[in-house]
C-alpha cells in the first residue's frame, strides 16, 4: 500500500472487513483490493464474506464488495463466486448491474470455464435499458474480443445496431475500436463499415472518435486490400484528416495523427509520401514523442530516390539531439531504414560503410554492436564492397584511440570488433597489411574488453599469413621476418591476459608463429601452409537455421545416455567435468572441415537462387569503374558548416563526399541515357518516346554503383518450413478462446453441457417432486430441440401443456426465491462448498437461446442487408428462421429462473459423486421406511460442508471414510394434517444497521401436509418471553400471529422463516406456541391448531468463524476466559467424525488438528469467544473449553454432551 | 484495459498508486520512480502520451498523463483504450475531485486518500472504465459518504444514550 508491504495485517483486513458497518466495511474493501493478490493466504478465508456483501440488501455494501473482489480475484473466488455475481448481473439496481457486468471479465481471465454460461446473460446486457450497463458490457465484450476476435464475429450486428444508435462516444470508441478488430477476420463486414464511419468522419465533432473512425477505416481498408472501387476516396479522406490532426496546435492530436499515418503507410506508402514535408517538418518538433513518430514514419518512406537524402537529414538530427535516448532511437532508425527488406533501396554501399563509419564517432551510444553487426553483414554479403570495407576498417582500427576515449563504459567500441574482423578476413584486400597488424597489436589493445582482444587476437594471425603471402615472392624475407619479430614482441602481452579466451588464443598463436619464425631462419616457405590455417569462406547463417534443423530420428534428448550419478557422487564428479569440458576446443576449426564438393555444391545452389532474386541486381560493368577512377578527395566540398563535427579525423570518410558523387554517377548515367534515346530518336524518329525524357528518373532508372552480390542467408539441408510464431502459453487470454457461436445461433448446436454450468451453491428448493413421468418429458423435449423443425406439431401441443406446467412452478418458484435467497446469505456463515444432493440434479435446463435479431446468421446480415441502418430488415428476414424453431421464447424466459436453481457442483468430481449417490440411496430407503410422504430434502450437503470446512481452517481432515449424515432439522409437531419441523436455529447473525446490542436468531420452520386436503391461512404464533421475542411487522400488536406466506396443497411442504430477537444468550430458551390453520376439503373446511414448543440452545448462538492459530493462541494467554471441562465415556467414533459434528452441532471450527487432539473456536453472536480443546484416547473424548462467559460454557458443554449421549 | 493510475507531485512524491496488476513493493516503488522520471522532464507543451517504461507492459502500453498545478496524474494504458478518451476521463476524474472537495489541492490527496480511492472506484473498476458521467460519480459517492455519517452519528448517539 503507497508502496509499502502491509501483507503483516492481511487477518485485520479480512476482520475490518466483515465488519458490519458499512464504513468499515468500505475501508476494509479499500485496503484490501491495495494489498491482497492472488498468494495472499487469507483470501480463500474471505468467500463466505464477499459472497454474503454481493448479497446484501444494501446495494452498495454490495458495490463495495465487487470493486474489492475487481482487484483481487482468485481463481477459486472466480469459480465460487461466479454464479453470485452472475445473478447479480440481472439486479435491479444499475448500479449493481453495471458493476456486476465489468467483473465478469476479471472472473472470466480467472476461471475461463464461466465464459460459455454467463455469455447469453452479458449479451442480454448489451441491451440493458441503463447506457452505464451497456457501455460495461460492450467493454467487457471488446476486452474479449481483442483477442479472440473470431469468437465474437457473430455480434457484430448487434453492435452494427449500436453504432448507428448510439450517441455514447465512450460506447462508440469501443464499438469502433472492436470493429477495428474483427474486420480482418471478415472483409465484407468491412464494405457495411465503411458509409457510416465514413459520415461519422464528417459528421463527429469529437475529436476522439474521429480519430477512432479513422483509425478503423484504416484496419477496414487494410482488410480489403484494394477490391474497393471507391476505396481511394475513403484513403484520401483519412490522409486528409490525419493530416488535419499532425497541422493542429495541440501536440497530442499531432501525435496521433502520426501515429495514425504509420497505419496507413503499411499498405498504401504512396499516398503518405505526398505528405513528406510534413513529416520531415515534425522531425524538427521539440517533442520527442511526435519526433520517434515522425521516424517511424520515415522508415516506410523511403525508396532508393530519396533514402540517401532521408538519411543525410537524419544525421543531422543525430549531431544536433541533446538526449542520448533520442540520438540512439535515431541510430537505430538509420540503421533500420536502410537495413530493410535485405538493403533494397541501397544503391551505393560504399556511401552506406561510410554512414556506419560516421556513426561510430557518436559518443555515449549504447548501440555500438548494431554497428558492428550491420559492418559484418553488410562486408560479408556484398562481396563488392569489401575492398572499400576492409580500407575503412583499417583506418577505423588505426584511430581506434578515438573510439576507446572512455574505455569499457563506451559501447562504441564493439565497432571495433567487427573492423578487427573484417580486416583478417579479408585481408588479401588489405593496401598494407604490415600497418594493419601493428595497429592490431598495440599494447593499448589490451585495454578493450575481453572478447574484442580474442577477435584482435586471432585476426592478426591472419593478417600475419596474409603478410607472409605477399612476401613470398620477394627474395630479402625482411618484411616478413619483421612480421614475426612484431607477433612475438607482442603477443606475450596478450598470453597475461585475464580473459581466459585471450590468453589461450594467444599463447596457441605465439607457439605457431615462434616456429614459424624458426623455419624462416632455415629459409623454408611456409606461408601457403599458414594461409591453408584459415581457408574457406564463412557464410552468413540465417537466424533460424538453427530451429529449423530436422531432430534425427531416434533421438531423445530427454534420455538419459549413462545412467544418472547418485546424489551423493556428484560432488566429487564436478572438478572433472569441467576438464571434460575444454576438451572438444579442439575441432574448432570447423570451415576445414566443409570439403570442397559440398561448398561448390552450394555456390551453384546459391548462384540459382540469386538469379531468381529480384534483389539480386546485375550491374552495368561501367559503374564500377567509375568510382575507382575519381579519387574522391578532390570531390570532399570545403564548406560544409551544417556537418562540421569536431572530431573530424583525416582519412576518416565523409559520407557526403558519396551522396555528390552518386549524384554525379546518376547525373552521368542520366546523360548517357539520353544519349542513347537521342540516338534511338534519331534512328527511328517516329516520336514515340518523346515522352521519356522530361519525366522525373523513376525508380528502375537508379543502377546500383556495385555490384551488389547480397549472399542469401544459409539453411541447413531438410529444414523443417514450418513457420512457428506461437502463441506465449502463459497468455490468460488463451484460455478464453472459447467458441461462443452456438450458444448465441439458434437451434442449439452445442448447447451448455452439463458439466459447463457453473458450480452453484446448494438452494433448499423446497419445491413440488416432479412425477418421473414429467421428467422424462421435459427431457425429452430438450434433447429434441434441434430437431424441432420434423416433429412440430406434435412439439406445439406438447408446449403448450409444458408452458403452462412452467407457468405455475415459475410463480411457486419467485416466491420461494426470495426466502431461499435470504437464507442463503445467512447460510453463508456456514457452508463452504455445499454439495448439492437432490433429485432435481437431474432436471437439464433448457439451454439458454435468444431470439432477438442476432439470431440471424451472420453471413445473411452481411451479404443482404443493403442498407446499413436497417435492422430491422434483418429481423423481419429472420423471422422466417424464429418461426421454424417454435417459441425460443419459452426457454429463454426459463433459463434465468432455473439456472439458479440448478444444482451444480464441477467440485464433485465423478468418483465422488458415485459415493453420493450410494449414501442418497440408502438414506432414501430409511426415509422410505419412516415417512412414506417425506419429500423434502436431505440436508446431506452438510457432512461433505464440516468435512471441507475444517479443511479450509487449516487442518487436516484426510479423506477418510464418508462421515455419516447428519442432519439438523428436529421434529417440532406433528399432527395428522401437518409436521411441523424445526431447524436448528443456526442462522444466526448481527442484526445490520442501528440495533446494537439486540441480535436476531433466525428459525427456518419446514411445514409438510400430510393429509389430502388443501391447507391455507396458516398463522405461526408464539408466546413471547421477557428474553425472546418474535419479530412482527410493524403495527401488529404483541400477541398476533404471523401469517405463513404460503399454502399447501397435499403432499407438500414449504419453508418459512421467522426471525426472533434475542436479548440474553447465555442460557438456553424455551417458548411456546401455536399454528392454526384451516384444512379445506372439497365439500368441508375445518379450522385446526397444533402446540409446539420452540427450542432455542446456546449453541444456536454460535457462529462459526474461523480462526487462525497463532491469533487463537494470543486468545488463550490473554488470561480474560474461564476454563471448564468435559469428559465423555464411550464415545465410539472415527475422531474425525467426532470433530466434523462438534462443528456441525455446534457451529465450531477446528483452529489445528494434532493426531487424536484437536483446538476449535467459535464465537457467539454476541462475541464471546469458546475455544475447545478436544483429546481422545480410546472411548473417553476429554474436552476442556475455555470462554468469557462461564454461563454460556456450561450450556454449551451440556449440549455437547447430550449430543454425543444421543448416538 | 488501464493497468495503473498514479499520481504524484512534481517532487516525485506519491500521493495515490492504484496498480490493476499485482506487482511487489519493490518494483511498484521502481515504477513510480521511472514514470516520475520520464514525466518529469517533459514540458508543459508537449504531447501527453508516452511510450510505456520499461517495467510496465512493454510495448503495447502508453502512459497517459497530465499535469496539474504541483500534481501529476498518470494513467497506464493498453492499446484497446482510446488515448484521447483517457485524457478526458483524467479531466472528468479532477474535476469529480474538484468538485467533491470544494477546490481540490495536494493536501486534500495527502489527508483523504481514502476518499480519493472511494472516487477512483466510483470510476475505474478492475481497470476497466465503469463511468465517465461526473454527476453519477458525485451522487453515488455523495450517498456513500450520507451512509457512512448516518453510521457515525447512530453510533456516537447510542453511546450517549449509555
Amino acid at each position: 500500500m503507497l508502496g509499502y508491504d502491509v501483507s503483516w495485517a492481511a487477518f485485520n483486513i479480512v476482520e475490518v472487513m466483515s465488519s458490519s458497518k458499512f464504513t468499515y466495511k468500505r475501508i476494509g474493501y479499500l485496503a484490501a483490493s491495495q494489498c491482497f493478490h492472488e498468494s495472499t493466504d487469507v483470501i480463500m478465508l474471505t468467500t463466505n464474506q464477499i459472497r454474503k456483501d454481493l448479497s446484501s440488501p444494501n446495494q452498495y455494501d454490495t458495490g463495495v464488495a465487487l470493486t474489492g473482489l475487481s482487484c483481487f480475484v482468485t481463481p477459486d473466488l472466480a469459480r465460487d463466486l461466479a454464479n453470485d455475481i452472475m445473478t447479480l448481473m440481472s439486479h435491479t439496481k444499475p448500479y449493481i448491474r453495471k458493476k456486476a457486468v465489468l467483473i465478469m471479465y476479471k472472473v472470466f481471465l480467472k476461471y475461463p470455464e464461466s465464459l460459455r454460461p454467463a455469455f447469453p446473460r452479458l449479451k442480454e446486457k448489451l441491451e440493458d435499458p441503463d447506457p452505464g450497463v451497456q457501455s460495461a458490457a460492450v467493454n467487457v465484450i471488446c476486452e474479449l474480443a481483442r483477442r479472440n476476435p473470431k469468437n465474437y464475429l457473430s455480434l457484430a450486428p448487434l453492435f452494427f445496431k449500436l453504432m448507428t444508435s448510439s450517441t455514447n462516444n465512450w460506447v462508440l470508441i469501443k464499438i469502433i475500436k472492436l470493429f477495428g478488430a474483427l474486420t480482418p477476420l471478415e472483409p465484407r463486414l468491412g464494405k457495411k463499415l465503411i458509409e457510416p464511419l465514413t459520415n461519422l468522419i464528417h459528421s463527429t465533432s469529437a475529436m476522439s472518435l474521429l480519430y477512432e473512425c479513422v483509425n478503423t477505416v484504416i484496419a477496414v481498408l487494410i482488410s480489403l486490400s484494394s477490391g474497393m472501387p471507391n476505396h481511394s476516396a475513403s484513403i484520401q479522406l483519412c490522409v486528409q484528416k490525419l493530416r488535419i490532426l499532425i497541422e493542429d496546435s495541440d501536440q497530442n492530436l499531432k501525435y496521433l495523427g502520426l501515429l495514425a499515418m504509420s497505419k496507413i503507410l503499411k499498405t498504401h506508402p504512396k499516398s503518405v509520401q505526398s505528405h513528406k514535408d510534413l513529416i520531415l517538418q515534425c522531425l524538427d518538433d521539440k517533442d520527442e514523442s511526435i519526433r520517434l513518430r515522425a521516424l517511424d514514419l520515415l522508415y516506410g518512406m523511403v525508396s532508393k530516390k530519396n533514402l540517401m537524402e532521408i538519411v543525410k537529414k537524419l544525421m543531422l538530427h543525430v549531431d544536433k539531439a541533446e538526449g542520448t535516448t533520442y540520438r540512439d532511437e535515431l541510430l537505430t532508425k538509420i540503421i533500420d531504414i536502410c537495413s530493410q527488406s535485405n538493403y533494397q533501396y541501397i544503391t551505393n554501399f560504399e556511401w552506406y560503410i561510410s554512414i556506419l563509419v560516421e556513426l561510430t564517432r557518436l559518443e555515449g551510444t549504447r548501440h555500438g554492436h548494431l554497428i558492428a553487426s550491420q559492418m559484418l553483414d553488410v562486408a560479408i554479403r556484398v562481396k563488392a564492397i569489401r575492398a572499400f570495407a576492409v580500407a575503412q576498417m583499417a583506418t577505423l582500427l588505426d584511430n581506434a584511440h578515438l573510439l576507446t576515449g572512455n574505455t569499457q563504459r563506451n559501447g562504441i567500441c564493439e565497432v571495433l570488433y567487427a573492423a578487427a574482423w573484417i580486416c583478417g578476413e579479408f585481408s588479401e584486400h588489405l593496401e598494407n597489411p604490415m600497418q594493419t597488424l601493428e595497429a592490431m597489436l598495440r599494447p593499448k589493445v589490451a585495454t578493450l574488453p575481453g572478447h574484442i582482444q580474442a577477435v584482435y587476437v586471432q585476426n592478426s594471425a591472419k593478417l600475419f599469413a596474409t603478410v607472409l603471402k605477399s612476401q613470398e615472392g620477394d627474395t630479402d624475407g625482411t618484411t616478413a621476418q619483421e612480421a614475426s619479430q612484431l607477433m612475438i614482441d607482442r603477443l606475450p602481452l596478450f598470453v597475461q591476459s585475464a580473459n581466459l579466451e585471450v590468453q589461450e588464443r594467444a599463447s596457441c598463436i605465439l607457439q605457431l608463429v615462434k616456429y614459424i619464425q624458426k623455419l624462416q631462419q632455415k629459409d623454408v616457405e611456409v606461408a601457403e601452409e599458414v594461409c591453408a590455417l584459415f581457408a574457406g569462406e564463412l557464410n552468413p547463417v540465417a537466424p533460424k537455421a538453427q530451429k529449423k534443423v530436422p531432430v534425427p530420428e531416434g533421438l531423445d534428448l530427454d534420455a538419459w545416455i549413462n545412467e544418472p550419478p547418485s546424489e551423493s557422487e556428484s560432488e566429487d564428479e564436478q572438478p572433472k567435468a569441467i576438464f571434460a569440458k575444454e576438451e572438444p576446443k579442439h575441432s574448432r576449426s570447423r570451415h576445414t572441415e566443409v570439403d570442397e564438393k559440398e561448398l561448390a555444391r552450394r555456390r551453384e545452389a546459391r548462384k540459382q537462387e540469386q538469379a531468381n532474386n529480384p534483389f539480386y541486381i546485375k550491374a552495368s560493368p561501367s559503374s564500377q569503374k567509375v568510382y575507382q577512377e575519381t579519387p574522391g578527395v578532390e570531390h570532399i566540398p570545403v564548406v560544409q558548416i551544417d556537418l562540421s563535427v569536431p572530431l573530424k579525423v583525416p582519412g576518416l570518410p565523409m559520407s557526403d563526399q558519396y551522396v555528390k558523387l552518386e549524384e554525379e554517377r546518376r547525373q552521368k548515367a542520366r546523360a548517357e541515357k539520353k544519349k542513347k534515346e537521342k540516338k534511338k530518336r534519331k534512328e527511328k524518329r517516329s516520336g514515340r518516346g518523346k515522352k521519356h525524357d522530361s519525366g522525373p528518373e523513376s525508380e528502375e532508372d537508379i543502377a546500383p554503383a556495385h555490384m551488389v552480390d547480397i549472399v542469401t542467408e544459409e539453411m541447413p539441408e531438410n529444414a523443417l518450413p514450418s513457420d512457428d510464431d506461437e502463441r506465449d502459453p502463459a497468455d490468460p487470454h488463451k484460455a478464453l478462446d472459447i467458441d461462443l457461436d452456438n450458444l448465441v445461433e439458434s437451434a442449439g448446436r452445442r448447447p451448455l453441457a452439463d458439466s459447463e454450468k457453473l458450480p452453484v451453491r446448494s438452494h433448499r428448493a423446497v419445491e413440488v417432486q416432479k412425477s418421473p413421468v414429467e421428467d422424462g418429458e421435459r427431457e425429452n423435449a430438450a434433447s429434441q430441440e434441434p430437431k424441432k423443425k420434423s416433429s412440430k406439431e406434435k412439439k406445439e401441443k406438447k408446449k403448450d401443456k409444458d408452458r403452462d406446467r412452467k407457468k405455475s412452478k415459475e410463480e411457486k418458484k419467485k416466491k420461494k426465491h426470495k426466502h431461499e435467497e435470504k437464507e442463503e446469505d445467512l447460510l453463508g456463515d456456514q457452508t463452504d462448498e455445499p454439495v448439492v444432493q437432490s433429485e432435481e440434479t437431474s432436471e437439464v435446463a433448457a439451454p439458454p437461446t435468444s431470439t432477438s435479431a442476432e439470431v440471424s446468421d451472420l453471413d445473411f446480415w452481411l451479404s443482404n442487408a443493403p442498407l446499413p441502418s436497417n435492422t430491422q430488415e434483418v429481423a423481419t428476414a429472420v423471422a422466417s428462421a424464429a418461426e421454424a424453431a417454435p417459441e425460443p421464447g419459452a426457454p429463454s424466459v426459463m433459463a434465468p429462473d432455473s439456472e439458479p436453481d440448478e444444482p451444480k457442483d464441477t467440485e464433485m468430481e465423478e468418483p465422488k459423486s458415485s459415493k453420493h449417490k450410494k449414501k442418497k440411496q440408502k438414506k432414501e430407503k430409511e426415509d422410505k421406511e419412516k415417512k412414506k410422504k417425506k419429500k423434502h430434502h436431505h440436508h446431506h450437503h452438510h457432512s461433505d460442508e464440516g468435512g471441507e470446512e475444517s479443511v479450509q481452517n487449516g487442518t487436516v481432515e484426510e479423506e477418510e471414510e464418508p462421515l455419516p449424515p447428519m442432519s439438523n432439522y428436529c421434529l417440532l409437531a406433528e399432527n395428522t394434517y401437518i409436521k411441523m419441523m424445526m431447524e436448528d436455529a443456526d442462522e444466526v447473525y448481527d442484526i445490520q444497521g442501528n440495533l446494537q446490542d439486540g441480535s436476531q436468531v433466525v428459525v427456518s420452520v419446514i411445514f409438510e401436509n400430510k393429509c389430502d386436503s388443501f391447507l391455507k391461512s396458516m398463522e405461526f404464533n408464539v408466546l413471547d418471553s421477557l428474553n425472546s421475542k418474535l419479530q412482527r411487522p410493524e403495527g401488529s400488536g404483541p400477541h398476533d400471529g404471523l401469517v405463513v406466506p404460503f399454502q399447501l396443497p397435499p403432499g407438500v411442504s414449504n419453508e418459512a422463516r421467522f426471525v426472533f430477537t434475542v436479548q440474553s444468550i447465555v442460557m438456553p430458551q424455551k417458548l411456546k406456541g401455536t399454528l392454526t390453520f384451516i384444512v379445506k376439503n372439497e365439500d368441508s373446511s375445518t379450522h385446526e391448531k397444533l402446540d409446539f414448543k420452540l427450542h432455542f440452545t446456546c449453541t444456536s448462538y454460535l457462529i462459526t468463524t474461523p480462526c487462525y492459530s497463532d491469533a487463537f493462541a494470543k486468545l488463550l494467554e490473554s488470561g480474560d476466559l474461564k476454563s471448564s471441562s468435559l469428559r465423555l465415556e464411550g464415545v465410539n467414533m472415527p475422531f474425525h467424525h467426532l470433530l466434523a459434528r462438534i462443528c456441525f452441532h455446534h457451529h465450531f471450527s477446528v483452529v489445528e488438528r494434532i493426531d487424536s487432539c484437536a483446538s476449535m473456536y467459535s464465537r457467539s453472536i454476541q462475541g464471546h469467544h469458546v475455544c475447545l480443546l478436544v483429546k481422545t484416547s480410546g472411548q473417553t473424548v476429554s474436552v476442556d473449553a475455555k470462554c468469557d462467559e462461564p454461563t454460556l460454557l456450561g450450556n454449551v458443554l451440556d449440549e455437547i454432551k447430550q449430543t454425543f449421549s444421543q448416538c | 484495459m488501464i493497468k495503473a493510475i498514479l499520481i504524484f507531485n512534481n517532487h516525485g512524491k506519491p500521493r495515490l498508486s492504484k496498480f490493476y496488476e499485482h506487482y511487489n513493493e519493490d518494483t511498484e516503488q521502481q515504477i513510480i520512480r521511472e514514470t516520475f522520471h520520464l514525466v518529469s522532464k517533459r514540458d508543459e507543451n508537449v504531447c501527453n502520451f508516452l511510450e510505456g517504461g520499461m517495467l510496465i507492459g512493454g510495448s503495447d502500453y502508453k502512459l497517459i498523463y497530465r499535469h496539474y498545478a504541483t500534481l501529476y496524474f498518470v494513467f497506464c494504458v493498453d492499446s484497446s483504450e482510446s488515448e484521447l478518451g483517457i485524457l478526458d476521463l483524467i479531466q472528468v476524474f479532477v474535476e469529480t475531485l474538484d468538485k467533491c472537495f470544494e477546490n481540490v489541492c495536494e493536501l486534500d490527496l495527502i489527508f483523504h486518500v481514502d476518499k480519493v480511492h472511494h472516487i477512483l472506484a466510483e470510476m475505474v473498476m478492475g481497470g476497466m472504465v465503469l463511468e465517465t458521467n461526473m454527476n453519477e460519480i458525485i451522487t453515488q459517492v455523495d450517498t456513500q459518504n450520507k451512509m457512512e455519517k448516518s453510521e457515525l452519528f447512530s453510533f456516537q448517539s447510542t453511546r450517549q444514550d449509555r
